[in-house]
């Protein structure tokens, strides 16, 4: 898979590791399209459950989005893979025909929403497949892995953002069946496979106490095709780093220490999960994306800061348990103190932004 | 979002055949020509089917193969009690009609775990079997079918399979007077078998029996309820206190949907049952409610001062909800 040079509005040589010395930035554009997670002042963990319908011109047009990053994230993925085989990526020998079912989804929606980057043309179970931002033009028999260099499941989301977690219905509940997470933010696939849905929340704070599982769980059982949901999660996350695994902590873990009231705005990184789940239809299967973004708190105040003074009140005012476990509670402090010198207080309207009358970016300061 | 709520197939009916006195199948291929949503086997659509003014909305298992997604084929045995949807598809559809039906649905999925499956079932109950053997054989996995019929004028789908599959599929009542035992079946088969049951209720409760007398548990024994209506159901009006505006809810839509299709507005963001969103005060109530959600408690249901309309419905001569 080698980068074509550099496809009109595509970023094809940032990074995400130390080693290269995290070159990454996100235009304006990038900043003010984002599924920001914030409807209101105070954040309230809930069941924020939705249709994944199409809604705007951002981040949610889209079945699964694709953005600036497009390029240097799958280069990322692929040196991940590179550097821990095995750790990353990991399917169980009876989740085959959902891998097919994930690499169709991928490959319809994108070239159903990005034809200019993408073809996809059937025949039969012969399929062709143009990536024209990574230079791949392949043909394949559909449910053939002989016909592809590697399982379907890698092939696709290698050429895909984001991460993918797909789950296997047995005895009315899901278990980890495959995955594909070189974004990992602070967990293990390995440890996780083949863990069921209460036992993979099993961290979560206040989870169980407020009932949200089990209703999430029901909710997801009876998920049809055809009808995907999405919600919008959020963490923090020092550097733009993707790969926050529990395997490379120590690689990482250290910068959290090194975090101040001074340089917040620059080290400290919103990081944005955008999870459209979709029913796949031959394997009932049921695949958990975890679409990542991140935008540093200089990014927000510059090009969106009616959503920087949201996030400053939302971390304000956050549950010390969720700070914890969220990972950040070491610099929580000082990303509050940083984003408080650009709160002026002013009233912001509720609801996420792709609902009418949602928080808007706010009108900052081009550069 | 009207799109993603309502999304529903367009089938033209390709061929109709008479397989037993009482079963008719139906194939349907895509009214616009294109290729169906693909399915695994064990799934149903509903077929939204025009009766008397009216629409019922029945759902039928799909028999054809997963693998083909050129055309649907379902069965549809004749019931003369009921809701009569039945009726109206053995007497009123014709070849080249148009009906609307959802996107398949699986409620009744096979194991992937499984190193050997027994399927049992009667009459019309084989119909999700067509398929999951369809699956299975494809795969190369092990598995055996056991079929009632009530004689051999209604053993025609029996004989189609057994044409198929051969000494895996055995057939009772086809005239030889033998009956089907669950008992027996299921007590020589090996650890690691997956027991599955379609047929009237009886033999669904019969299999279940059988197999816990001989210890089997409940992750290895499947049945199929039909009971996902979703949000639809009999017809009811409801009235808004704060507009005074009284909506009626049509038995294909939601109270939610006849809400906002009325230029009124709810909260909502699952659609659902699950996140609470739009959870509704009841005012005031002469009848019952149909509580569908995950949301409320049980003592919040009983109360009845609480209702999810984007799920749940009413049997009511009177609602009146504070919205």
């Amino acid at each position: 898979m080698t980068a074509v040079s550099n496809p009109a509005g595509f970023t094809p040589d940032e990074t995400y590791t130390p080693g290269g010395e995290y070159r990454f930035r996100n235009s304006r554009e990038a900043v003010r399209r984002l599924p920001f997670p914030f409807p209101d002042d105070e954040y309230m963990y809930s069941m924020n459950l939705e249709p994944h319908v199409s809604a705007g011109t951002g981040a949610l047009r889209a079945a699964f989005d694709v953005d600036e990053h497009y390029v240097s994230e799958c280069a990322h993925r692929d040196q991940m893979l590179r550097e821990m085989p095995g750790v990353h990526y990991l399917a169980l020998p009876h989740m085959m025909e959902a891998q097919w079912d994930l690499l169709e989804l991928i490959f319809e929606s994108y070239n159903r929403d990005f034809p200019e980057h993408f073809t996809l043309t059937r025949n039969g179970n012969e399929w062709r497949w143009q990536n024209r931002l990574l230079g791949i033009d392949d043909s394949f028999t559909f449910g053939d892995p002989e016909t592809l260099p590697m399982d379907p499941m890698e092939y696709a989301t290698r050429q895909a953002q984001g991460e993918f977690v797909v789950l296997e219905e047995r005895d009315n509940t899901l278990v980890i069946g495959a995955g594909m997470t070189t974004q990992r933010a602070d967990y293990s696939l390995q440890f996780n496979l083949g863990m069921n849905f209460s036992e993979f929340h099993g961290p979560v704070p206040k989870l169980d106490k407020m009932g949200i599982l089990d209703r999430a769980l029901k909710f997801l059982l009876r998920m049809k095709p055809g009808h995907p949901v999405r919600r919008v999660n959020w963490s923090l996350t020092v550097h733009p780093r993707l790969e926050t695994s529990v395997e490379t902590l120590p690689d990482w873990a250290p910068d959290r220490a090194r975090v101040t009231a001074e340089n917040a705005g620059d080290m400290v990184y919103l990081r944005i999960e955008l999870q459209p789940l979709h029913r796949l239809p031959r394997s009932n299967a049921i695949v958990f994306p975890v679409r990542t973004y991140l935008v540093s708190l200089a990014e927000l105040v510059e090009h969106a800061p009616g959503w920087a003074k949201r996030v400053h009140r939302a971390l304000a005012s956050l549950d010390p348990e969720l700070a914890d476990y969220k990972g950040f509670h070491r610099y929580h402090g000082a990303a509050v103190e940083w984003l408080s010198r650009h709160d002026d207080g002013a009233p912001l309207a509720t609801g996420y932004p792709w609902i009418e009358g949602g928080i808007q970016p706010g009108s900052g300061s081009p550069r | 979002m009207s799109e993603a709520h309502h999304g529903s197939l367009q089938l033209r009916v390709k061929r109709i055949e008479a397989v037993t006195p009482e079963i008719n199948r139906y194939t349907f291929s895509a009214a616009d020509g294109s290729w169906l949503p693909p399915f695994s086997g064990g799934s149903h659509i509903r077929v939204l089917i025009p009766f008397e003014g009216e629409t019922r909305r029945n759902a039928y298992s799909l028999m054809s193969s997963p693998y083909d997604t050129s055309e649907y084929q379902i069965a549809v045995r004749r019931v003369d009690e009921g809701k009569r949807g039945s009726i109206a598809m053995h007497r009123d559809v014709r070849e080249g009609d148009v009906l609307s039906a959802t996107i398949p649905a699986n409620l009744f999925p096979v194991s992937k775990h499984a190193r050997h499956h027994v399927f049992i079932a009667g009459g019309v109950g084989v119909t999700p079997i067509y398929a999951q053997l369809d699956e299975l054989s494809l795969k190369g996995s092990s598995f055996e079918l056991h079929l009632a019929v009530r004689g051999p004028e209604h053993a025609a789908l029996g004989h189609e399979l057994r044409e198929r599959y051969g000494e895996r599929v055995v057939l009772y009542g086809d005239g030889d007077g033998t009956r089907l035992n669950s008992y027996e079946i299921l007590g020589g088969l090996p650890l690691g078998t997956h027991a599955y049951v379609c047929g009237p209720s009886r033999m669904v409760d019969d299999v279940i029996r059988a197999a816990h007398t001989h210890g089997w548990t409940d992750s290895h024994i499947h049945f199929e309820r039909f009971e996902d209506l979703g949000s639809t159901g009999d017809p009811f009006s409801v009235t808004l206190a704060r507009s005074g505006a009284v909506v009626e809810v049509s038995p294909e839509q939601s109270l939610l949907e006849a809400v906002e299709e009325a230029g009124h507005k709810l909260p909502y963001l699952c659609r659902g049952g699950a996140c609470g969103e739009c959870e509704t005060e009841v005012l005031e109530l002469e009848g019952t409610i149909d509580h569908r959600d995950d949301w409320l408690s049980e003592s919040d249901r009983c109360t009845n001062k609480l209702i999810m309309p984007c799920v749940s419905r009413a049997t009511c001569t009177k609602l009146v909800l504070n919205a």
